[in-house]
């Protein structure tokens, strides 16, 4: 006969197996959570643990799964996930027509003499050996996606501007009434919001793990104002994870939370979803959206239209990076693309490190060109 | 007084005390607000819009008879909005006074420029003065991360630091409820201080008792029809799914029209005020008015 603490911490490992981040400190909070409520009464126990272990809407499914098979008697079968995608590795989708010289920038008579990562810097993503790879993985790290910033409502000390009767007044009551310097005030600046939309589906295979290694620089280098998130068939918030320092740590982070790798494309709906969900809310007001896709949409294009025109109105600027759109002879015309450029501040390619450059710029410095 | 003294020594006692103030708790909710008033945890409350996060905090201030104390968190909220400021026009009025009166002891004039009656208390600090007292920190999202670390460092010990003036100590820590809209992750630190509740839509039942405990005068059968409504408004796939706040609108747009039937044609005047984009207005309406209250 096992006591109730035993009982209630081997449930609380049960649920942190199933993905749930309950943490020992936590488990003790359910522990005193108990104190007060009837340990022998199934919707208390429900109850106190939901309440102590879970932090998130997408907590509750799993911790429901768990307390019904754990109280239930049964075994629990450990709610395993699916092995972790490895996203790092060469590309297996076979890219037409290999345009090894086709860029433009090749053209430049000093290429031939430039360095190694100046020549890696303008190669397909999808076409590096392993060590190519891993040089522009290491590359897309020092990428500093910087946001723009914007006037906040909030004033700050200023040499100039308008005057601060608060700081004067206060300065004058440090001189026992004598009025010796006027204080001014301005206001003050913040980054602007940026939030990326990497698409995962199976027509990305081949950029997403440079895009969202991208993603992950610019999670870092912004601080708490920008967000990611992956599409494909389900809209997952990467935010999280993508916060780890080590760039391999968080793409192993990433890969274990993203549930349709490689899965077929509904743009539009999840777009919509993001509207819904987040953007409406707040995130994508007056923010820099990012989305990275190839725009390969299964679903109705026009839902993808009515959603880019609801997110341009939402947004302070949306850009659209397209692996394909460095490729000679690339015409936007498939239907999601189509349907969504009308939308689009700026369409920019996605392909390469010079292209994740440019695009770290344009999210940067706003309308001016790299 | 403390919450103890209260006496309530149950979630559902607690419920039953939260109905009588007006507020409908199902177990989970009571079972939370009953733990954050035992275990003296803030309740983190997240759910979708017009759930009734707020009016938990509300109702909750009544249950307890103490004071509501609100701070509406916003982008850009600092410490001087959120804790004291100083009060420095009375200052000065006071330093002129003292001038004029011919006080001559500087040290003295110091220490009084920097009295209590010169400190404007913003919520926090009120709340800490206040016991009991119920602390509302509404929308925690919308403030920056900065502020998210300072609420923490507030929340964990109930004590704030004036330099001039010294430590005021919460006698009785309030109950705080924090809501989130979640346009932002709030930190992982602050959640873990707190007790964690996702709020639902209300169940049809539950949603018809609120309607006729909020709005009384709403008959049984027109808030049934407006319950019903809502309910199957929120599973269309709408901009703004509505949410109880709205469905209580709607009931009292009815009634002020006199309509005692919620029928096609009393709904299409009073679309508005249960959709509030343009979009989903015209969704359902295209969808029919007919269908969505058929059957019932």
């Amino acid at each position: 006969m096992r006591t109730a603490t035993e009982t209630i911490v081997g449930f609380a490992r049960t649920v942190r197996a199933a993905g749930v981040a309950a943490d020992p400190e936590r488990v003790q909070t359910m522990l005193r959570a108990l104190d007060h409520l009837d340990v022998l009464d199934p919707s208390d126990v429900y109850w106190a643990g939901r309440l102590t272990l879970c932090s998130d809407p997408a907590d509750l499914p799993r911790y429901d799964r768990c307390f019904a098979a754990y109280f239930s008697g049964r075994t629990v079968r450990s709610v395993r996930r699916p092995p972790p995608v490895v996203i790092s590795r060469p590309a297996a989708v076979p890219v037409t027509d290999p345009p090894p010289d086709g860029e433009g920038e090749r053209a430049d008579p000093r290429t031939a003499t430039a360095s190694r990562a100046e020549v890696l810097r303008h190669r397909d993503v999808a076409r590096l050996d392993e060590a190519e790879r891993i040089e522009v993985n290491r590359l897309i790290a020092l990428l500093q996606a910087d946001p723009e910033r914007r006037r906040s409502r909030r004033f700050a000390t200023a040499r100039s501007g308008r005057h601060d009767p608060y700081r004067t007044v206060r300065e004058v009551l440090r001189h026992g009434g004598e009025i010796t310097a006027v204080r001014y005030r301005a206001h003050r600046t913040r980054p602007r919001r940026v939030v990326l939309l990497i698409d995962v589906s199976g027509s990305m295979t081949p950029y997403a793990d440079a895009l969202l290694r991208f993603a992950h620089a610019a999670v870092r280098a912004g601080g708490r104002t920008t967000e990611a998130f992956s599409v494909g068939t389900r809209l997952t918030r990467l935010t999280r994870e993508l916060r780890h320092r080590d760039p391999d740590t968080a793409m192993t982070a990433v890969s274990e939370a993203i549930p349709d790798w490689s899965g077929g494309t509904r743009l539009g709906e999840e777009l919509k979803e993001f509207c819904d969900r987040f953007g409406q809310r707040g995130m994508a007001r007056g923010a820099v959206v990012v989305i990275a896709s190839d725009g390969w949409e299964r679903g109705d294009p026009s839902l993808l239209g009515e959603q880019m025109a609801r997110l341009r109105r939402l947004a302070h600027r949306v850009v659209w990076a397209n692996p394909h759109k460095a490729r000679p002879g690339y015409e936007p015309l498939t239907g999601g693309m189509a349907a969504a450029l009308p939308h689009v501040d700026d369409f920019v390619a996605g392909h390469s490190l010079a292209a994740l450059q440019r695009l770290a710029h344009i999210v940067n410095a706003g309308r001016r060109r790299a | 007084m403390t919450y103890d003294a209260t006496g309530i020594g149950s979630p559902p006692e607690l419920a039953r005390i939260l109905e009588e103030c007006g507020y409908l708790a199902d177990d989970g909710l009571a079972t939370a607000a009953f733990l954050a008033l035992r275990m003296r945890r803030p309740l983190f409350l997240e759910g979708e819009a017009g759930v009734g996060k707020t009016a938990l905090a509300a109702a909750l201030a009544r249950a307890l008879d103490a004071p509501l104390i609100r701070l509406q968190c916003y982008e850009g909220l600092d410490a001087a909005q959120a804790l004291y400021d100083w009060d420095f026009p009375r200052q000065l009025l006071h330093l002129r006074a003292a001038e004029a009166a011919g006080v001559t002891d500087v040290g003295r004039l110091e220490s009084e420029l920097y009295d209590r009656r010169f400190l404007v208390a913003r919520p926090l600090l009120r709340a800490l003065e206040t016991a009991p007292s119920v602390l509302l920190i509404d929308e925690v999202d919308r403030a920056d991360d900065e502020f998210e670390a300072f609420l923490l460092e507030v929340l964990s010990d109930f004590t704030i630091t004036i330099p001039e003036l010294g430590t005021v100590r919460a006698v009785e820590p309030p109950l705080v409820v924090l809501t989130s809209n979640r346009t932002r992750e709030v930190h992982d630190a602050l959640k873990r201080r707190c007790l964690y509740h996702w709020l639902e839509h209300p169940s049809y039942e539950r949603e018809v008792a609120i309607i006729r405990r909020r709005l009384p005068h709403v008959a049984d059968r027109l808030a049934g029809q407006v319950a019903r409504a809502a309910q199957r408004l929120r599973a269309e796939d709408l901009v703004k799914p509505p949410g109880v706040a709205e469905s209580l609108d709607w009931a009292e747009a009815l009634v002020a029209l006199g309509a005692r039937d919620l029928d096609p044609g009393t709904a299409a005047v009073t679309l508005g005020a249960v959709l509030k984009y343009r979009e989903d207005q015209q969704r359902v309406t295209a969808g029919g008015l007919d269908a969505l209250l058929g059957g019932g």
